[in-house]
């Protein structure tokens, strides 16, 4: 009986891959384990093992291609005697292993985050009629990095597998290359210890970058975070201070269940000496990261997994950054003001996409910074709009919606038309089934459930 | 790697001269006097919060400064107003920040715990037990990144010596080669907890071999013994050579807080202590033995360090609070 080979997910948030190489032929007899292909994904190149023995029947994706969808056939296989001219791929979706389910729920959340179609900025972050170049976050991050490393020899990078490997999500590719093991330094397994080391290295008058594989580590490090870095120069009457940038992916990923999928926005933002980012697209990454780089505080970087891997525009300049505290308004509109930051911007977007057709037009800002938070524009969106929703994938209670709802109430009460409603992760430690996380988190459904329940739809 | 135990004894230091032994004499009578005058302000309300004096502990700092150069950085605990004073940072500074107060080192915004000084190289001063590790680490890596013989002390207590933060920067030390000083002061209690009720290692700085750590365990009472111990420590790490332990063996005569009733050892053995090994008695004793000093000489020396401390307790009381405005500045620079 003939088997089909489908495209494998080989990360949590893949969602399709290049069929790079591959190693058999048609005729070939294969054995269980055998290496038949090589795939590339978003952040390495993995090898496809067979699991079944038979004979390579028909090679449905030719190697070289790219773009091919997790779960789509690539190959037959057949068992031997059996005629494998007239072979074709059936429809991929019912063959559906244990692996359909993965795909699914990867598939939902990054699709949200897709940039909507024409964003309004109000005011650009770079001159009109810039170059522009399609980058994807991680690149982008890369090359803020490498820019500040080039212009300062102080700034150096540290954490798991930054160097050799190149990045557990490859945002460090090729930097161990241009700047040598005394500036991509890979650490040990030791979040406390070298949050402490870089901390201290800051003290010394070096400018470090800290890579946490994801904030969910950070935590074995918050110590230093907050005790060592965020409060070094008001104790020290301003002597010192830590002028430095702690980095990485933040948030839920995909199917990794509870200890893994986690927003620490709200709980950095609460802390005085630490400034506290989170952006959405490239050009946000890259603006923000070389300020970062350049900020003489401790920076808390918050990025996403899941938006790693998206294009965006970003400006072709010698020196392109955003200053902190400045919000983007991603999307101009007179009814309603809904408030993101970092992938929740992608939701709201499509929100937005969605009300539009309904006839409400959203604003949608994108806070970028959340320490120093730009209220201003907020404020200014919202005495225009006199509604008010916000969208994050943190947990409910201290979010930051709550923050921001608390700062309308106390400077815009009276032009609000409707009590502001907070769009949160649900409360609850991120379940692994893959319904009851899609559950888990924020859908474009509720938020625009909660614009029509503030605009009283 | 073969360390190796530094047995010390003061007796045979016959090759340190006079004004080796006056200078060790005078910075150990500072730390102690001006750790009294502390005790006493804490007890009439000028010092506030947490104070934890260092009477006992003198001849560490004292040593290990000794082997020390401009550019050489030292970080440590919350029991650290010996550090300050020992490497040269201003008493009035010091007990103005105790006092909290605008002359104080952190313009009182720091206290006891947390004070600094850039020009001392000086990194503080931290509440957090174990914490200056991992930090008095990446200050050594900074030297070391700069390309400089700078050598860090990073002090801390047998308390944090049981921190696993410790033993990552152990491993980190030691496999980039970071030219810091581990200094355990094993002043045998952790707040209340003695070492024996903590651990079941024979010692804290054998620990290190599991990393590949030299290290030594000293006499902390004996101020020559532990600058002999530091010049060979020193001598290691300026060489490029990694990390080096140094087990302190000394012994706090104050509770561990002024608010530390101390009833978990007993008055017998703080009094042996003190009588038997109390490390500035031992100088003293030198001196005059050898001949080198009078006892109209330290009367001497006894009034003009009281005069220091007396001023700095002025200074303490007279210098301002700070102005409100302090409050907001400083959080970002």
């Amino acid at each position: 009986m003939a088997i089909e080979l489908l495209m494998p997910a080989l990360s949590p948030t893949m969602e399709e891959g290049t069929l790079a190489k591959w190693l058999v032929k048609e005729g070939d007899t294969i054995s269980s384990g055998d290496i038949i292909a090589e795939i590339e994904t978003d952040k390495a190149t993995m090898e496809f093992e067979a699991v079944d023995e038979g004979i390579m029947g028909k090679i449905l994706v030719a190697e070289g291609t790219e773009g091919v969808k997790v779960n789509e056939a690539i190959a037959i296989m057949v068992e031997e005697g059996e005629d494998a001219s007239n072979l074709s791929a059936s429809a991929p979706a019912a063959t559906a292993p244990a692996e359909a389910a993965p795909v699914e729920a990867a598939a939902a959340p990054a699709a949200a985050a897709a940039p909507a179609s024409a964003p309004t900025p109000v005011e650009p972050d770079y001159p009109e009629g810039t170059e522009l170049k399609s980058t994807t976050v991680r690149e982008a991050l890369r090359d803020a990095m490498s820019e500040e490393m080039r212009k300062d020899d102080t700034v150096f990078l540290m954490g798991e597998e930054v160097a050799e490997y190149q990045g557990a999500y490859k945002i460090s590719q090729g930097m161990l290359d241009e700047f040598g093991a005394k500036r991509v330094i890979d650490t040990p397994i030791t979040e406390h210890g070298f949050a402490g080391i870089a901390t201290g290295a800051s003290f010394g008058g070096l400018r470090p970058i800290v890579e946490f594989m994801t904030f969910n580590f950070a935590m074995q490090a918050i110590d230093h975070l907050i005790n060592s870095a965020a409060k070094t120069l008001y104790m020290s009457g301003g002597q010192m201070g830590a002028p430095m940038v702690f980095r990485g992916a933040n948030g839920a990923a995909a199917r990794v269940g509870a200890q893994h999928s986690q927003c620490y926005a709200a709980w950095y933002m609460q802390v005085p000496g630490l400034k506290v980012v989170m952006p959405y697209s490239a050009a946000d990454a890259k603006g923000l990261m070389k300020t970062a780089i350049r900020d003489d505080n401790p920076v808390i970087f918050l990025e996403n997994e899941i938006m790693y891997g998206k294009s965006f525009d970003v400006p072709v300049m010698d020196d392109f950054t955003i200053p902190f505290g400045k919000a983007k308004i991603e999307r101009a509109g007179d009814d309603v003001t809904i408030v993101s930051f970092g992938i929740g911007v992608g939701y709201a977007l499509e929100a937005a996409e969605k009300l539009a057709e309904e006839g409400i037009a959203a604003e949608v800002i994108n806070l970028r910074t959340l320490r120093p938070m730009d209220t201003e524009t907020v404020l200014a969106s919202v005495r225009k709009t006199n509604r008010c929703v916000t969208v994050e994938e943190g947990w409910p209670q201290g979010s930051v919606g709550g923050y921001v709802s608390n700062v309308i109430m106390q400077e815009a009460f009276d032009y609000l038309d409707a009590p502001v409603i907070n769009c949160t992760g649900k409360d609850v430690p991120m379940p692994y089934a893959a319904n009851l996380e899609k559950h888990a988190l924020i859908t474009i459904d509720e938020i625009v459930d909660a614009v029509k329940s503030v605009t009283y739809r | 790697m073969a360390p190796k135990k530094t047995t010390a004894n003061t007796a045979s230091k016959a090759n340190v001269s006079k004004d080796e032994l006056l200078t060790y004499y005078k910075d150990m009578l500072l730390i102690r006097r001006f750790e009294e005058k502390a005790g006493q302000l804490y007890g009439m309300g000028l010092i506030g919060g947490f104070c934890h004096l260092y009477i006992g502990q003198e001849a560490v700092v004292v040593g290990l400064e000794a082997a020390t150069k401009e550019g050489d950085k030292r970080i440590t605990s919350y029991r650290d107003h010996g550090h300050m004073l020992a490497c040269g940072m201003d008493p009035n500074g010091v007990m103005a920040e105790l006092t909290g107060r605008e002359g104080g080192y952190s313009k009182g915004k720091g206290g006891s715990m947390h004070m600094f000084s850039k020009e001392k190289h000086f990194y503080g001063g931290h509440g957090i037990v174990g914490a200056q590790v991992p930090l008095g680490a990446g200050l050594a890596f900074s030297d070391k990144y700069k390309g400089n013989d700078n050598v860090t002390f990073a002090y801390f207590g047998d308390g944090a010596a049981n921190q696993g933060q410790v033993y990552e920067t152990y491993n980190m030390a030691q496999l980039w080669d970071l030219p810091v000083i581990f200094v355990i002061e094993n002043n045998q209690y952790a707040m209340g907890t003695s070492v024996q009720r903590s651990t079941k290692s024979p010692s804290l700085w054998e620990r290190g071999a599991a990393y590949g750590i030299a290290g030594e365990e000293v006499d902390g009472m004996d101020v020559l013994a532990v600058k002999e111990a530091s010049e060979k420590a020193v001598a290691h790490c300026r060489a490029g050579k990694g990390p080096y332990i140094l087990e302190v063996k000394t012994y706090r005569y104050r509770g561990h807080s002024m608010s530390d009733p101390a009833k978990y050892r007993s008055r017998e053995e703080v009094q042996k202590m003190r009588e038997e090994r109390d490390p500035i008695e031992a100088i003293r004793s030198l001196l005059l033995t050898g001949n080198h000093a009078t006892e109209d000489d330290l009367k001497a020396i006894d009034k003009e360090i009281k005069t220091v401390v007396n001023a700095s307790a002025e200074f303490a009381k007279e210098s301002p609070e700070p102005a409100l405005e302090e409050l907001w500045t400083d959080i970002y620079a």
